[in-house]
């Protein structure tokens, strides 16, 4: 049995939770959108539990479906079976810092799995992440309901929000299938050389910082930028992928940390504490989000030749 | 035309700048781009699918979170904040900085603490509002300058850590496009290049936060 088979079964392992979260949006009378979620949850289980079994076009479909959902607001986290505070708080008191063990194996496990085995590191983070689930429900003595209701509240709770990331890399496959990536590098390489290592660097996180600002979001950059600008600019001219990617992405985030449009991190404390100045918590990252800006060109720059 | 092919560029960015829903800009920039390039409908729909099902490690992570549900309706999060409660006798940008290394601690580990809500409001926040006041009360001015450090701690804690851990959404989104563009790379090392602007975020931020204490020590 070779990794990606292996893979499939956390992929089943992974429908079988979203459909969980399916069952209790259905049943989730509060929610004004519950069929709607109940479906979301449940294309998306089957998909990833049966979906290599279906053609690419039904999947493709599905999509599209679920783009439609969104667009009418019928996918909504609903009511969450809260946690009960009062327990919480006893075994609080009992575990203490072993509370923390689990999330520790489930760290450490992964990237040992990643790095001795030849299973790869998805395949680490699935084993890993099975086994720091025993090891908590041994831990604080869970049974099958509370950790199926564990479950589909922390499913639920991730919301649309979840499915993101892996849509943006649909995004992304896309736009390498349409020639996106080498038209955005013929536009730019008209104004900026391509094979300047440095110019390259500069205008990847630069362009990193700017359009998370517009969007509001590092990760929808990230799938834009890096195939108009990273690969072309950077990769192709010998840079290494990994560093590109992992210092790009924090590029980003320092454009995460100077716009009002990323409302969660920026916006969302000056509500909860009241404050006075409205862009108050962007003025004290602004200093520190321009000098790691320099810093990460620099590192990149240095890493990735 | 072939610049029409940039048409999902200009969606992504400008459904993400007028804030309406994200999942269906995104579907609507990935239809858009695939059809102005002279796709059919079908082969668009196909690639839409292919890439989505290529795409299923970046969602990996659900598979953590189970488990966390389990750690935290067992009291995890008490658990943080009876012991972040302890901490006394420091000036507020220690305080700030211990929870710094916390912050980046726990987000190695993928422990997602909610920050904002979980720490700086109830408890970081009123922390370093009692520290700062020791030797002068407080004007108005001050106590937001502390709401707001508190606040830009946490994103910094919580940004530049997050992707030391190798089942983040974020590493995996990093791997799966690169893969996408055509460029293998490991999610192990993703992590390992990630560590330097963990370290000097932490560095440079500490050095901020303990510039920060000389606002409130100036004697009038």
């Amino acid at each position: 049995m070779n990794a990606n088979n292996i893979l499939e079964i956390f992929y089943v392992l992974m429908g079988i939770i979203m459909i969980f979260a399916s069952i209790e949006s259905f049943r989730d009378k509060d929610n004004s959108a519950r069929i709607g979620t109940g479906l979301f949850w449940l294309i998306l289980g089957l998909i990833f539990a049966i979906g290599r079994y279906l053609p690419n076009l039904v999947i493709g479909l599905l999509i599209i479906f679920i783009g439609i959902l969104s667009l009418m607001k019928q996918i909504k986290v609903g009511k969450l079976k809260e946690v009960n505070k009062e327990l919480a708080e006893k075994s609080a008191k009992k575990l203490g810092g072993w509370l923390f063990f689990p999330s520790i194996i489930l760290a450490v496990l992964s990237i040992l799995i990643s790095e001795f085995t030849k299973l790869g590191g998805q395949v680490g983070i699935g084993i890993a992440s099975v086994v720091a689930l025993i090891v908590a429900m041994i831990l604080s003595k869970a049974d099958a309901k509370t950790t199926y209701h564990d479950s589909e509240r922390m499913v639920r709770s991730v919301g649309t929000a979840g499915i993101l990331p892996q849509l943006l890399a649909t995004l992304g496959v896309i736009f390498t299938a349409s020639g996106v990536g080498d038209i955005t590098a013929k536009t730019i390489s008209g104004i900026f050389p391509v094979g300047n290592h440095l110019l390259g660097v500069v205008l990847y996180c630069v362009a990193m910082v700017i359009f998370t600002m517009i969007m509001g979001n590092a990760f929808a950059a990230f799938a834009v930028i890096t195939a108009g600008i990273g690969v072309p600019f950077i990769v192709a001219q010998g840079g290494n992928a990994a560093v590109v990617a992992a210092i790009g992405m924090t590029s980003g985030y320092c454009g995460t940390l100077m716009t009002p449009m990323a409302a969660n991190f920026n916006s969302l404390p000056v509500a909860l504490m009241e404050m006075k100045d409205n862009l108050g918590v962007i003025k004290q990252q602004v200093p520190i989000a321009l000098s790691l800006l320099v810093i990460q060109i620099i590192l990149m720059y240095f890493l990735a030749f | 035309m072939e610049y029409l092919r940039l048409i999902g560029i200009i969606i992504i960015i400008l459904g993400f700048a007028f804030k309406l829903d994200t999942i269906a800009v995104v579907v609507a920039a990935a239809l858009a781009t695939g059809l102005v390039s002279g796709m059919s409908i079908s082969h668009v729909l196909t690639i839409i699918g292919k890439g989505f099902m290529d795409n299923r490690m970046v969602s990996l992570f659900f598979l953590t979170l189970p488990m966390i549900g389990v750690v935290e309706s067992h009291g995890m999060k008490q658990a943080a904040v009876n012991g972040i409660s302890k901490i006394k006798n420091l000036s507020a940008g220690k305080i700030f900085n211990l929870y710094l290394a916390i912050r980046e601690i726990t987000d190695a580990f993928g422990i997602a603490l909610s920050g904002q809500v979980q720490f700086i409001r109830p408890l970081i926040n009123p922390m370093a509002q009692a520290a700062a006041s020791v030797k002068h009360p407080l004007t108005e001015k001050q106590v937001d300058l502390i709401k707001a450090r508190a606040a830009a701690t946490d994103n910094f804690g919580n940004f530049f850590a997050q992707n030391l851990f190798i089942a983040s959404s974020g590493v995996l989104l990093m791997a799966s496009t690169m893969k996408s563009l055509g460029h293998n790379v490991s999610t192990t090392s993703i992590v390992l290049y990630s560590i330097p602007v963990a370290v000097i975020t932490f560095v440079i931020v500490g050095y901020y936060n303990i510039r920060f204490d000389k606002k409130f020590d100036i004697d009038k």
